[in-house]
């Protein structure tokens, strides 16, 4: 009896549902079909660039990252970086704390482990070197993390700003360093420390050059997994985090939780420093956290703050990160094509995190039904 | 006298990309939108603009300045406000955590400025250092006859164009949020989404809009720099962490665009303090070299213990909206 | 084209994920009517609203405006339809004056003409019988303001039809009769109003008709002149059941609580609570009435040792005679004393539980510091929560199940649960049954009412003065901060705690 032609307004086309829960499988098929999508995307951007067909595209990546010995050790090295920092990070991100001051905790880890070097690298045996060297580091990231904690704690000051400027007073301290470092003078690079006796350096262990940091990082990834999930010290963290009004009514002191959660996140970044400084790179520069302190983020939040998904992610991105380098150099590209890369895929996998919380339905649409 | 003119007229220098760094992080953040992007946002917005120049001078027989300017001009803007467009996908239609995406988007954004910055001219099958010298000239070009007043001349009447440009951003900026129906409705989406989506308000336009113009603007941050500053050449992280200091900015101004103005050339002065100060040393002036991010942190630390109602971020800020959301 | 009917929806339906909201309900308002929605909480009365104002989206049915379908997409759709809805919880902006507010979100000169605007408001209010002034900030007004505010924004976009969500829920006796003047002057204008709300005597009050809402469905609607209590409680629950809350005698009271002279100062320096005094005992329950913000939730905290204390102190006396200064004590002392008190705080899944927790780990806040060790023991806990879920009749798949997927009865189950597994001697808790439909407010009488048997010395903090009436011993009532008068539950009436509520003290007294 209504004339139908009366109707001004549409109905939207599509209807967004949050899910009520997702299956595990599902979950993991949506991870993984943007991952790939972001494969084919990255493929199609260097294509442009190169002319090149996307197989040897991909060739070479997998060539970059696993195509010798060497490279896997890189790539090994790289991830166990990235997957120490993401592991610091996720108590503090638990607790809801934007630490975004990693990149300057790895500095200043990194600092202290070549001043150390630097200083003793000649007079004391390599074992004591070594432990110095640990326990500088993880004063010098414990203290870059306990400075934004106390005034977050006591005053409720910005922390993802306080962080994010302790970065750069970081950087400013190394280059104040370098200035008396440098080696040769004027070069204003500090070269490979105690490059003749190796003092301070990680030794290898089990004839494996990286295995130090093997044992190093997977002992902090499984201990913080622990660490979360079964001590009185993570449940205090996850009530801060989830309600810190809650947490003041069951009478957790959010303050002392705030410094304490924050000095282990600090410490955990400034261990990295150490374990780039004296297992890896033997130098310091402001670019020895070459922004992995951001990518670290990333991880962390992508997995969600378990260490163990922890490890797949950063795996994952730095392998795309070393096979972009070498797609670099094959082409003769500028390097800076690997962060290229990594944000395209992180789009792509930040992205895809909606598709597992919500549903999209199409419209029917309802006139035609009548 | 003549060197506090110059450091007066080079602070200003420093701090406008600063400016519209902030100015356009400013707009965003009251949209509710905390896009720590902005960085990656000024590298691309430089980069752009400059590619655009460098292939308009290499294509055209006879280059006009002003045929550059417009070119370069027109690729920052658009270039940059993909990229808010990107964020604004993300957080708005995906609801992506805006930190997350954020820090994503500096890593391409960076990247993307020095990938094309370092390759450019051999992508072009050139080689050598990049430049855009009679773009960059137009750039330059100060207001005639003004300028060459005393004192007031190269203090006032000195720059380019995107110098004032910048000035009058930030004061229509202001002038918009306080006076305008719109500006009214962008607070209320930034204070809170859900009682603005209540009343009609279409949350995710102004959320979209908003990222985008405000990236757009940022990006110009990056075209001052590469054009104006260095004068038509790229150098690869040589703009360095000024978008940062842009975000750092947007809290120091207490989210006001007229306090940007001034924050912005008391960054600036910061910034360079150290070439002015007698009697450094190499290892001294590094240490200089801190005050512009020592002073943030003061300025964060005290409006935090002091905690004005009026002073404190958009209510809503760094949340997504998901109207169903139960 | 004239219709009888303003709006008419038809079969409209509503899911969230699998919970069924509204199923196929059928209702109608005729123009120059008042009609009520009638519905426990839960029932999809408010999900329903908001469709018709364009929050929400119907997964199916037609919904009709003067006789025509219409297709109500987003808020802007609903106010160009000519119906506005005023939200229980208030949807304004704290940073903005009473005037921006009103006019943000509409259409005009894209240069605001404050003066102009402000003279229109006023005639608004003038025209209805209101009472504000346009140019004051939200942040320092009354709930009362702040309510006449959202019902002046919908007026201001000319609106026909109003819908109101509980709009009386948090008014004074007082402050209602004059809403409902305004509205009856409404209904003369010609415009159809539609009034959410639970409260049976209001709906008889003040409406033509009433529809009624039970758990999504749509029951029926009946002119108001043929309902009466029972009968509409009838149709909202879909039995008969006895409203009559049973009240015990306090048997052997014992003082507890002896708070003299507290004073609070919250974050801006203003005083919340003002030389409150009062005493508690074991064995009965006290009430503590008052507008919302007059400084019950800081009582209540205070005690518990979550606010700072300016002056004044709190005494405990436990059972064995043993005094102890609660005042000078914070929540973890208090805990580690091992003072049995509990309370249940108004935000329960802000305050009092972790929502995306499961009942274990919440079970596990009140408990985890015991022993030694630096890790965790989850059993006792999950003995708790298996013996919670199953003595409170908890719905929910497991003790592994978030507790912010439970209903709301659930929640605040598991809470008070949690709260009298300790056997505290105080219990304390606000707004025990906001949000809670009828049976399982009444399973939490239930269980107040047996730790006042037990012993415990209860205090409740309430805003259905029906219900305080009926469940305490002695009730309290909070002004400001200032206490207006401790009375007998008894033998008050409501229209005394209502004055006493506005700040009159008991004998007539006015204080400021």
């Amino acid at each position: 009896m209504l004339k139908q032609n009366e109707i001004t307004v549409k109905e939207p086309l599509f209807r967004v549902i949050k899910r009520s829960n997702i299956s595990m499988p599902k979950a993991w098929f949506i991870r993984i079909a943007a991952a790939a999508l972001s494969l084919i995307v990255c493929a199609f951007v260097v294509m442009s660039i190169t002319g090149d067909n996307p197989l040897s595209v991909y060739l070479g990546i997998v060539d970059g990252a696993i195509g010798s010995k060497r490279r896997i050790w890189v790539t090994v090295r790289e991830t166990l970086v990235l997957l120490i920092i993401a592991v610091g990070l996720a108590p503090a991100f638990r607790m809801r704390f934007w630490n975004i001051g990693a990149e300057g905790q790895v500095l200043m880890g990194g600092a202290a482990a070549a001043a150390i070097m630097i200083y003793f690298g000649q007079s004391l045996p390599n074992g004591i070197l070594l432990i110095i060297i640990f326990t500088a580091s993880i004063l010098a990231g414990l203290i870059w993390g306990l400075l934004p904690a106390v005034f977050k704690a006591y005053f409720d000051t910005n922390e993802t700003l306080f962080t994010l400027m302790l970065n750069y007073v970081a950087m400013q301290i190394v280059t104040f360093c370098i200035v008396f470092w440098e080696k040769p003078a004027g070069s204003n690079t500090v070269g490979i420390i105690n490059a003749a006796n190796r003092g301070g350096w990680l030794p290898s262990l089990f004839g494996i050059d990286y295995g130090w940091n093997i044992v190093l990082v997977l002992a902090m990834t499984i201990g913080m997994y622990i660490y979360m999930r079964y001590t009185k010290h993570g449940y205090e963290i996850a009530v801060v985090g989830e309600s810190q009004n809650t947490a003041k009514y069951v009478g957790i002191n959010v303050k002392k939780v705030i410094i304490r959660t924050m000095m282990i996140s600090g410490a955990i970044c400034g261990l990295a420093g150490a374990i780039i400084v004296s297992g890896a790179s033997h130098t310091i520069s402001t670019s020895t956290g070459g922004g992995r302190g951001f990518t670290a983020i990333i991880v962390a939040w992508m997995a969600k703050f378990n260490p163990f998904a922890m490890i797949l992610v950063s795996g994952f991105l730095v392998f795309m990160q070393q096979g972009a380098i070498q797609i670099a150099s094959q082409y003769g590209l500028n390097e800076n094509a690997s962060d290229i890369i990594t944000g395209i895929i992180l789009f792509f996998l930040i992205g895809c995190e909606f598709f597992i919380t919500y549903k999209v339905e199409l419209n029917r649409n309802r006139k035609e039904a009548h | 006298m003549e060197l506090l003119l110059t450091f007066l007229q080079k602070a200003i220098g420093q701090g406008i990309s600063i400016l519209f760094g902030a100015s356009g992080e400013i707009i965003t953040e009251k949209s509710g939108n905390l896009n720590l992007g902005i960085p990656g946002i000024m590298y691309m917005g430089g980069i752009s603009g400059l590619m655009a120049a460098f292939f308009y001078e290499k294509y055209a027989e006879v280059p006009h300045p002003f045929m550059g300017l417009l070119i370069s001009f027109a690729a920052t803007l658009i270039v940059s406000a993909l990229g808010g467009l990107l964020f604004s996908l993300l957080t708005v239609t995906l609801h992506a955590n805006q930190n997350v995406v954020g820090l994503a988007l500096t890593t391409f954004g960076v990247g993307f400025g020095n990938f094309f910055g370092g390759s450019i001219s051999k992508l072009a099958g050139g080689v050598g250092q990049i430049s855009v010298a009679t773009t960059a000239s137009a750039y330059r070009t100060s207001i005639p006859g003004l300028s060459e007043i005393p004192v007031i001349g190269p203090l006032f009447f000195s720059y380019g164009f995107l110098t004032y440009l910048s000035i009058i951003v930030a004061l229509s900026m202001g002038y918009f949020l306080a006076n305008t129906r719109k500006g009214l409705n962008l607070r209320s989406v930034g204070e809170d989404p859900a009682t603005a989506d209540a009343a009609g308000i279409n949350v995710s336009r102004y959320k979209y809009l908003a990222t985008t113009v405000g990236a757009a603007i940022a990006g110009l941050g990056g075209l001052y720099f590469v054009m104006e500053y260095l004068g038509g050449t790229w150098t690869n992280n040589g703009f360095g962490d000024r978008g940062w200091l842009a975000i750092a900015l947007v809290i120091l101004a207490l989210w006001k665009p007229i306090n940007a103005i001034w924050g912005s050339f008391l960054f600036g002065g910061l910034f360079i303090l150290y070439i002015y100060t007698p009697g450094l040393t190499r290892a001294t002036q590094e240490l200089f070299k801190m005050l512009p991010y020592v002073v943030t942190i003061i300025v964060l630390v005290v409006t935090s213990v002091r905690h004005k109602q009026e002073n404190q971020p958009p209510g809503h800020l760094g949340q997504s909206y998901f109207r169903e959301d139960r | 084209m004239n219709n009888e009917y303003a709006i008419e929806l038809k079969n409209v339906t509503k899911r969230f994920g699998e919970i069924i909201a509204n199923d196929n309900v059928n209702l109608n308002v005729k123009k120059g009517e008042i009609l009520s929605i009638l519905g426990e909480n839960g029932s999809g009365k408010t999900t329903l609203m908001n469709m018709l104002s364009g929050i929400y989206f119907p997964d199916s049915g037609q919904i009709y405006v003067d006789g025509r379908e219409v297709t109500i997409r987003s808020p802007k759709d609903s106010f160009n339809l000519g119906s506005g809805m005023s939200h229980q919880h208030f949807k304004l902006i704290n940073v903005l004056t009473a005037a921006e507010n009103i006019i943000w979100g509409l259409p005009g000169a894209e240069r605001i003409k404050m003066n102009q605007i402000v003279g229109e408001v006023n005639a608004l209010c003038d025209r209805y019988g209101f009472d504000l002034n346009p140019t004051q900030k939200i942040y320092d007004r009354s709930v009362s303001q702040k309510q006449t505010v959202e019902i002046i924004k919908v007026l201001y976009r000319g609106a026909d039809v109003l819908i109101l969500d509980e709009p009386t829920a948090v008014l004074t006796p007082q402050e209602t009769q004059k809403l409902f003047n305004v509205l009856r002057n409404m209904r003369k204008a010609g415009k159809s109003i539609i009034i959410i709300t639970h409260k049976l005597n209001e709906v008889l009050e003040l409406s033509d008709r009433v529809s009624v809402l039970r758990k999504g469905q749509y029951i029926g609607t009946v002119p108001t002149r043929e309902a009466t209590v029972e009968s509409l409680t009838e149709m909202m629950v879909g039995e008969k059941i006895n409203l009559a809350i049973d009240r015990s005698e306090p048997g052997k009271p014992e003082l507890r609580l002896d708070v003299r002279n507290l004073t609070c100062k919250n974050r801006e320096g203003i005083s919340v609570l003002k030389k409150v005094s009062f005493t508690a005992f074991s064995g009965e329950i006290l009430g503590i009435a008052g507008i919302a913000g007059s400084g019950q939730k800081e009582l209540l905290e205070a005690v518990a040792g979550l606010e700072d204390i300016e002056s004044g102190e709190i005494l405990y006396h436990a059972p064995d005679g043993s005094i102890e200064k609660l005042s000078e004590m914070a929540a973890a002392e208090i805990r580690d004393l091992k003072i049995s008190l509990a309370f249940v705080p108004e935000d329960r899944l802000g305050m009092g539980l972790v929502g995306s927790m499961d009942l274990t780990d919440n079970m596990m806040l009140r408990s985890y510091t015991e022993g030694k060790h630096f890790f965790t023991n989850r059993k006792k806990p999950k003995a708790l929560a298996e013996r919670v879920v199953d003595k409170l009749a908890v719905s929910t798949p497991s003790v592994e199940t978030p507790v912010s997927k439970l209903s709301g009865g659930n929640v605040q189950k598991v809470l008070l649960g949690r709260e009298i597994a300790s056997s505290p001697t105080v219990l304390m808790v606000a707004y025990p049954v906001r949000g809670l439909d009828i049976n399982s407010s009444y399973t939490i009488y239930k269980l107040l009412n047996a730790q006042k048997e037990k012993g415990a010395s209860v205090l409740c903090v309430g805003e259905d003065l029906d219900v305080l009436l009926e469940l305490c011993d002695r009730i309290l009532v909070l002004s400001g901060g200032i206490v207006t008068g401790i009375v007998d539950a008894r033998t008050s009436t409501k229209e005394e705690l209502g004055l006493m509520m506005t700040g009159s003290k008991v004998g007539g007294q006015k204080h400021a």
